[in-house]
C-alpha cells in the first residue's frame, strides 16, 4: 500500500499552522493509527485526545478533509491517498493544543439539565418497546460531533444562549423516560433555546451512532414547547385549570 | 515551590472516574464529605464506558431459581477458591440492590416480557443473571453514575493525572497530580483517599484496555507503602479481534456467546468439545482463551492466528438489535457482516485479577485512609474472573470505599503533608525534560509490551520469566534516561514517559508474583508446573515495597465460615 501524507494542524490557543507527516498505510488502518504512528516517529507530543479505539467513548472527535468525525472509525482506505489528508481540531470549539479542544462547556449545559425523577409510586416496569424509545437516545457517546456541525455553535457561535443537539438528546432521552415525572419544557424553551434550532439535520447525518437527533429527539420537543406555550386551546385551558406537565 | 502550587482540600478524593469511582464519589456524598473526582481522562470516558456484556446480579428476573448463594458459588468456583469469600459474599449479597438503585436513577435495562430488568445468560454463571443494555451496559452505567454525581454536587478535574500519593505520617493524606492541558501542577489535601483507577493492561501489547489502563494506582500505592495481591492473575480475554492489525485486541463482548455464538477452528471443528464438553463456549474466560491459544499454536488457527466464532445461525435482525456495537464494530473496522460470517477472534490481554489489597467490608488498602476499589483492587475474583463481576463489583465496592472513606473522613485529622514530599515529586516529573537525545518513550513503551506479551502470557515458564526479569531491569535503567520534546501543554510523549514508571513496577510485580506461584491456577498458566496445587490453593501472594526493591511473600487464605462450605460443596 502507498504512503499517505496527514496534513495536521499544530499549535495551540494563540494560533499555529499545519505540517505534514508521512505514514505508511497497513490494511484496516484507521486515522487514529496513523496520528499514533507520528506520534511515535518524530512528534512525541502531537496533542490528540482518545480513549478505547473502538468508537465506545467519543473522545478521538476531528476534521478529516473538512468533514467531523471519530478518527478510530476513519478508515484510511475510504479517503483518498493521492492528495494530502488535513486533520484538524473541532471548529465549534477553543483549541487547546493541536488536534485538542476546550469542551468543557458542554459539561456546563450539562448541568443545567434536571435529571430524572422517578413519579412517585411508579412499578418499576415497562415494556422493550418504551426502552427502545429511550435507548437510542441514550446511544450517545458525547463525541460533539453534532455540536461542531450544528450552525448555531459553528457559525452563530451562540453557546451562550443555546443548548446544542447533543443536550436536546440527552433531555429527550429524560422526557421520554416512561416513569419519569420531571418537566423541562421550560428549560427547553428559555435556557437551552431549541427554537433556534432550523432542523437542517447536519447534526443527525454526523451521528456516528446513528441517533435520529432531529426527527426522533428535537422535533418532539420542539412539539412539546410549541403545545405548551403556544397552542391557544391549551393556554385557555391551563389558564382555567393550572398547568400540568405537558 | 509549594507556596505557589494550585491547591484543592476535601475530605474524600477519588482517584479514577469508572463505575467504582463513581459509585464511591456518590456514596461519600451521601455521608455528608465534601468530595473531588480526579480522572485522567474527561468525564464519562473512563474505560467502564467499554463494558459490553452486562451486570451480574441474582435477582432472578428470568430464571427463578437464581440467588445470592449461587452466584456466590459460581464466583467462588470461576476464582479457582483463591477469592476473598468474604467479597464474594457480600459482592453476591449486594449486587441486585445496586442494580435496582441503578435503574431508580435513571438507567434504562432491557426488559422482559413482564417488564421487568432483562438478564443474560454468560460464562460461568449457572443462570441467566447479566442484566444489560444491548451490548453497551457500561455506557449506561457510566451515563447514570456520572448524572448522579454531578447532580448531587462532587468537584471535577478532568484531565488531571496523578503522579504521587501523599503522606502524613503512616496515612495516605494527599496527592500530588498535574493538569494534563497545561501540565501545572495540582496538590490534593485529603483526608481520604479511593483509588479506582482500573488496570495494568496497556502492558501488554494485544489488549482490549485504553490508553489509560497503565496500572497507576497499583504502582502509587505500592511507592507510598500498601500492599499489592495476586498480581501473577491476568485475565485473558478468549475473544478480541486479531484482523486487520490496527483493531487487534478491541473486544468482543462474550455476549456473542451468551446470545448463541459458537467457537470454531480452521477445519470446522467445535473445539469446545474438547476443553469443556459441558459448558461448551461459555466455559470460563482462562479455559475458552487457553483453548483458542492451543488451537492456534497446534496449527488449526484461521489465516490471521485466531479462531472463528460465529452468531450468523441467529436471524439477523436479533443479532442488530442485541449485538448493536459489534455489528458496527465488524462491519466499519474489519468488513466482516457478522450477520452473515463468522468473526476472527483471539486472546486478547483484558483485566487485572489482581491489585491493592483491601479489607472486604471497607476496601480499606493496609495503609490507613487509603481506599481502593474495582480493577484496582484484588480479591472478588481470585484466579479468574467471571464476566459481568466486573460492574457488579464496581457497583458493590465502590459503594463501600465511598462509604467507609466518608466515615472515616469524620474523624480524621487535617492532613499536613511534607513540602520536601511535593517538591521531589515534582522534579521527577519534570526530570524527562531537562535530559536531551534520550530515548523516545514509546520505543520503551513498545519494547515492555512485546516483553510482556512474549514471556508473561497467558502460558508461563521458569525460563521466559526469568528472562523478562532481566529485560524489565534494563527498562528501568532505560526509563531514568528517557527525554521528551516540546513544551508542557497538553504533551502526549511526557505523560507516556510517567505512566511507563507505574507499568514498570506493576510488570515487575506481575514477572515476580508469576515466577512464585508454582502451579498452574485460572489464569496462571505454568507450562512447567501444569497441574493445580492444593497447597497454593491455601496461599495469596502478597507484594509490598522494602526500600526500593520488591518483597514478596505467601500469606494464608482466611479460613471460610462452615455455612459457606455448604454453599461451595452443593451441585448445580
Amino acid at each position: 500500500m502507498p504512503d499517505a501524507t496527514l496534513r495536521i494542524f499544530r499549535g495551540d490557543a494563540n494560533g499555529g499552522a499545519t505540517a505534514d507527516y508521512r505514514v505508511p498505510v497497513g490494511p484496516g488502518m484507521v486515522v487514529l493509527d496513523a496520528l499514533h504512528y507520528i506520534q511515535g516517529h518524530g512528534a512525541a507530543d502531537l496533542a490528540v485526545r482518545w480513549n478505547c479505539k473502538a468508537g465506545k467513548c467519543g473522545s478521538c472527535s476531528a476534521e478529516v478533509n473538512g468533514k467531523p468525525r471519530l478518527t478510530c472509525k476513519t478508515r484510511m482506505d475510504s479517503l483518498p491517498l493521492e492528495e494530502p489528508i488535513t486533520v484538524v481540531p473541532l471548529k465549534a470549539f477553543p483549541v487547546i493544543k493541536d488536534l485538542v479542544t476546550d469542551v468543557s462547556w458542554n459539561y456546563k449545559v450539562n448541568r443545567k439539565i434536571p435529571p430524572f425523577q422517578p413519579r412517585p409510586g411508579v412499578e418499576w416496569k415497562y415494556s422493550q418497546e418504551d426502552a427502545d424509545r429511550v435507548q437510542e437516545f441514550r446511544k450517545c457517546i458525547e463525541c460533539f460531533l453534532c455540536q461542531d456541525v450544528c450552525h448555531v455553535l459553528r457559525e452563530h457561535r451562540l453557546h451562550e444562549q443555546f443548548g446544542g443537539p447533543r443536550f436536546f438528546v440527552r433531555v429527550a432521552g429524560l422526557e421520554m423516560h416512561p416513569l419519569d415525572g420531571a418537566d423541562r419544557t421550560a428549560l427547553l424553551k428559555d435556557e437551552l433555546r431549541i427554537s433556534l434550532c432550523n432542523i437542517t439535520k447536519c447534526c443527525t447525518e454526523v451521528c456516528p451512532e446513528e441517533i435520529r437527533i432531529t426527527d426522533n429527539a428535537i422535533i418532539p420537543l420542539k412539539e412539546r414547547v410549541v403545545d405548551r406555550y403556544y397552542d391557544p386551546l391549551v393556554r385557555i385551558a391551563r389558564a382555567i385549570f393550572g398547568s400540568g406537565k405537558g | 515551590m509549594s507556596d505557589s502550587l494550585e491547591t484543592h482540600e476535601h475530605d474524600v478524593v477519588v482517584i479514577g472516574a469508572g463505575g467504582a469511582g463513581l459509585r464511591a464519589a456518590i456514596e461519600a456524598l451521601a455521608q455528608g464529605a465534601s468530595v473531588g473526582v480526579i480522572c485522567k481522562s474527561l468525564l464519562g470516558k473512563a474505560h467502564t464506558v467499554m463494558a459490553e456484556g452486562g451486570i451480574a446480579a441474582a435477582m432472578a428476573n428470568v430464571d427463578a431459581a437464581d440467588d445470592w448463594r449461587t452466584h456466590f458459588r459460581d464466583t467462588m468456583r470461576g476464582g479457582k477458591f483463591l477469592n476473598n469469600w468474604r467479597m464474594a459474599q457480600l459482592h453476591a449479597q449486594e449486587s441486585p440492590e445496586r442494580v435496582r438503585e441503578l435503574e431508580q436513577w435513571g438507567a434504562i435495562f432491557d426488559r422482559t416480557e413482564d417488564g421487568r430488568i432483562l438478564q443474560r445468560a454468560f460464562g460461568g454463571h449457572t443462570f441467566k443473571r447479566l442484566c444489560h443494555v444491548g451490548d453497551r451496559t457500561g455506557l449506561e452505567m457510566i451515563r447514570t453514575l456520572q448524572d448522579r454525581g454531578v447532580q448531587m454536587g462532587f468537584d471535577v478535574y478532568m484531565e488531571c493525572t496523578v503522579v504521587r500519593l501523599l503522606k502524613d505520617g503512616e496515612r495516605v493524606a494527599g496527592a500530588l497530580a498535574y493538569w494534563r492541558e497545561q501540565g501545572r501542577f495540582v496538590l490534593f489535601r485529603s483526608k481520604a483517599i479511593v483509588l479506582a483507577t482500573g488496570g495494568i493492561g496497556k502492558v501488554y501489547r494485544v489488549t482490549s484496555n485504553s490508553w489509560e489502563y497503565t496500572g497507576d494506582g497499583m504502582a502509587a500505592a505500592y511507592e507510598a507503602g500498601a500492599e499489592l495481591m495476586d498480581m501473577e492473575f491476568v485475565q485473558f480475554h478468549p475473544t478480541g479481534m486479531v484482523w486487520p492489525p490496527g483493531v487487534q485486541g478491541i473486544l468482543v463482548t462474550e455476549a456473542v456467546r451468551g446470545e448463541g455464538g459458537v467457537l470454531r477452528n480452521r477445519l470446522g471443528e467445535r473445539f469446545m468439545e474438547k476443553y469443556d464438553a459441558k459448558k461448551m463456549e461459555l466455559s470460563t474466560r482462562d479455559v475458552v482463551a487457553r483453548a483458542i491459544y492451543t488451537e492456534v499454536r497446534e496449527g488449526r488457527g484461521t489465516e490471521h492466528g485466531g479462531a472463528f466464532l460465529d452468531i450468523s445461525q441467529k436471524p439477523a435482525e436479533y443479532v442488530k438489535r442485541k449485538l448493536p456495537s459489534m455489528y458496527h464494530q465488524f462491519k466499519e473496522l474489519a468488513d466482516v457482516d457478522i450477520t452473515k460470517e463468522p468473526m476472527e477472534v483471539g486472546p486478547t490481554c483484558h483485566y487485572m485479577m489482581g491489585g491493592i489489597r483491601v479489607e472486604a467490608e471497607t476496601a480499606q488498602s493496609s495503609l490507613p485512609g487509603l481506599f481502593a476499589a474495582g480493577e484496582a483492587a484484588a480479591g472478588l475474583h481470585g484466579a479468574n474472573r467471571l464476566g459481568g463481576n466486573s460492574l457488579s463489583d464496581l457497583l458493590v465496592f465502590g459503594r463501600r470505599a465511598g462509604l467507609a472513606a466518608g466515615q472515616y473522613a469524620k474523624t480524621a485529622a487535617p492532613p499536613r503533608l511534607a513540602a520536601g514530599d511535593v517538591e521531589a515529586a515534582q522534579r521527577e516529573a519534570l526530570a524527562p525534560f531537562g535530559r536531551s537525545n534520550g530515548e523516545n518513550p514509546y520505543t520503551l513503551h513498545r519494547d515492555l509490551q512485546v516483553t510482556m506479551q512474549d514471556l508473561v502470557g497467558i502460558f508461563r515458564v521458569r525460563e521466559d520469566l526469568e528472562k523478562a526479569l532481566g529485560e524489565l531491569e534494563k527498562m528501568k535503567e532505560r526509563w531514568k534516561g528517557i527525554s521528551v520534546e516540546g513544551s508542557r501543554l497538553f504533551n502526549p510523549g511526557w505523560h507516556l514517559a510517567l505512566e511507563l514508571k507505574s507499568m514498570l513496577t506493576v510488570s515487575e510485580a506481575v514477572a515476580r508474583a508469576a515466577m512464585m506461584r508454582q502451579e498452574s491456577r485460572g489464569a496462571h498458566s505454568r507450562i512447567d508446573f501444569p497441574n493445580t496445587e492444593a497447597a497454593w490453593g491455601r496461599k495469596n501472594i502478597i507484594v509490598k515495597r522494602e526500600g526500593s526493591a520488591i518483597a514478596l511473600r505467601e500469606e494464608p487464605v482466611a479460613e471460610m465460615p462452615e455455612e459457606l462450605k455448604k454453599i461451595l460443596a452443593e451441585e448445580k
